[in-house]
């Protein structure tokens, strides 16, 4: 099971602002190990943020993002108490969803 | 009009090596502002919390009995004042020896098991350096109060002093020699002077952090044993004496300071 992310909403005006740091080592598959084998490729490949039954963010993601990445995007809407929903998949299939309450 | 003029005057007056370096440190210290909003810290601080609160070892207890020198399960503030010296232990002790402490007097683990992957790297994730950022997490903005009222409080300081300045090695390195003046650097990193007041403030205030080029959450003892890497000393061993005397000594220098980390480092 991978850690959980850290997510903070808040609305700002007619929009809300979305920070994440995700939990991952996103590997790219180019380094190699003490014994000289290549580390396999291990990252993140899509993301994606809803709001109400409702996408609003979805990316796409290679193996040119830093490990432990943060995340910070706006959204036109939401609102006080409701919550933001983001989910991540990599390249293993594994996948973490988690969600925080707009303050 | 006149004022640009006059800085540009000023600014030609400086040697171009002291204008390098400016521009540099000062593109590390933006660097280091955008980091800061973002500090992947948390991520450590989250885990650690889990950690301390939850049963584990042979016996199945949390480490919320563990007294951290504030009473049993007392985790706010608790690393602004650390080192001490705790009775039951009959030893100063840092934090990172008191966790390992309480896992063995509690949990019921054996000391290499409890000393097990101190620090983490590619794969391998340290529960050590997790729950020093969850602790050290609640005393940020305390101020450091890092007693010298016991006896083995003030020989712990007086070794670590002795250390700092202490020569050895291949290279005849003492920790002195780079963080013994101001204005001292390695490649682009200024060192902070340890020896001044307002230093060893700066310095000890802003460890554990996060080490963006390693992605990984670094501890006191981790700095400690680099430095002697660096130096080429033998290895300091974790939670030896010695490594508690250094981290007193530079604790307790950065006495009266308001502790601010885990931080994010380049």
């Amino acid at each position: 099971m991978p850690d959980p992310m850290k997510i903070r909403a808040t609305l700002v005006g007619d929009s809300t602002e979305v920070k994440t740091i995700i939990s991952h080592e996103m590997e790219t598959g180019q380094r190699k190990d003490g014994q000289g084998k290549i580390v396999p490729a291990w990252f993140i490949q899509t993301v994606t943020a809803t709001y109400a039954g409702k996408t609003v963010l979805s990316a796409q993601w290679g193996p040119a993002v830093a490990k432990n990445p943060f995340l910070a995007f706006k959204f036109k809407g939401g609102a006080k108490g409701e919550k933001v929903q983001i989910t991540w998949v990599d390249n293993r299939g594994e996948k973490r969803t988690d969600e925080a309450v707009i303050g | 009009m006149s004022v640009p003029l006059i800085a540009l005057f000023a600014l030609a007056l400086l040697p171009a090596s002291v204008l390098a370096q400016g521009s540099a440190v000062d593109e590390i210290a933006k660097y280091r502002a955008a980091l800061q909003d973002g500090n992947p810290a948390e991520l450590w601080e989250a885990r650690g919390e889990g950690l301390w609160k939850s049963p584990r070892g042979p016996k199945n207890v949390s480490l919320e009995r563990c007294d951290l020198g504030l009473g049993p399960g007392v985790v706010k503030g608790a690393y602004a004042q650390l080192p001490k010296y705790f009775a039951d232990a009959d030893r100063v002790q840092d934090l990172e020896t008191r966790l390992v402490f309480c896992m063995v007097t509690f949990q019921g683990f054996t000391d290499a098991e409890a000393k097990k992957g101190p620090f983490g790297g590619p794969g391998r994730k340290s529960d050590l350096e997790a729950l020093v950022a969850y602790v050290a997490g609640q005393s940020r903005g305390v101020k450091m109060n890092v007693s010298q009222a016991h006896p083995r409080e003030q020989e712990a300081y007086r070794l670590g002093e002795k250390m700092f300045y202490y020569r050895g090695g291949t290279h005849d390195f003492a920790c002195a020699t780079c963080h013994g003046d101001d204005g001292k650097r390695i490649r682009l990193q200024d060192l902070p002077n340890l020896s001044s007041t307002e230093g060893a403030r700066k310095a000890y205030t802003t460890w554990p952090a996060y080490r963006v080029s390693q992605g990984e959450l670094r501890t006191f003892q981790w700095r400690l044993n680099d430095c002697f890497r660096q130096q080429r000393f033998p290895e300091l061993v974790y939670a030896s004496d010695a490594s508690i005397a250094l981290t007193m000594f530079l604790a307790r220098n950065a006495n009266g300071a308001a502790f601010d980390a885990p931080a994010i480092k380049r």
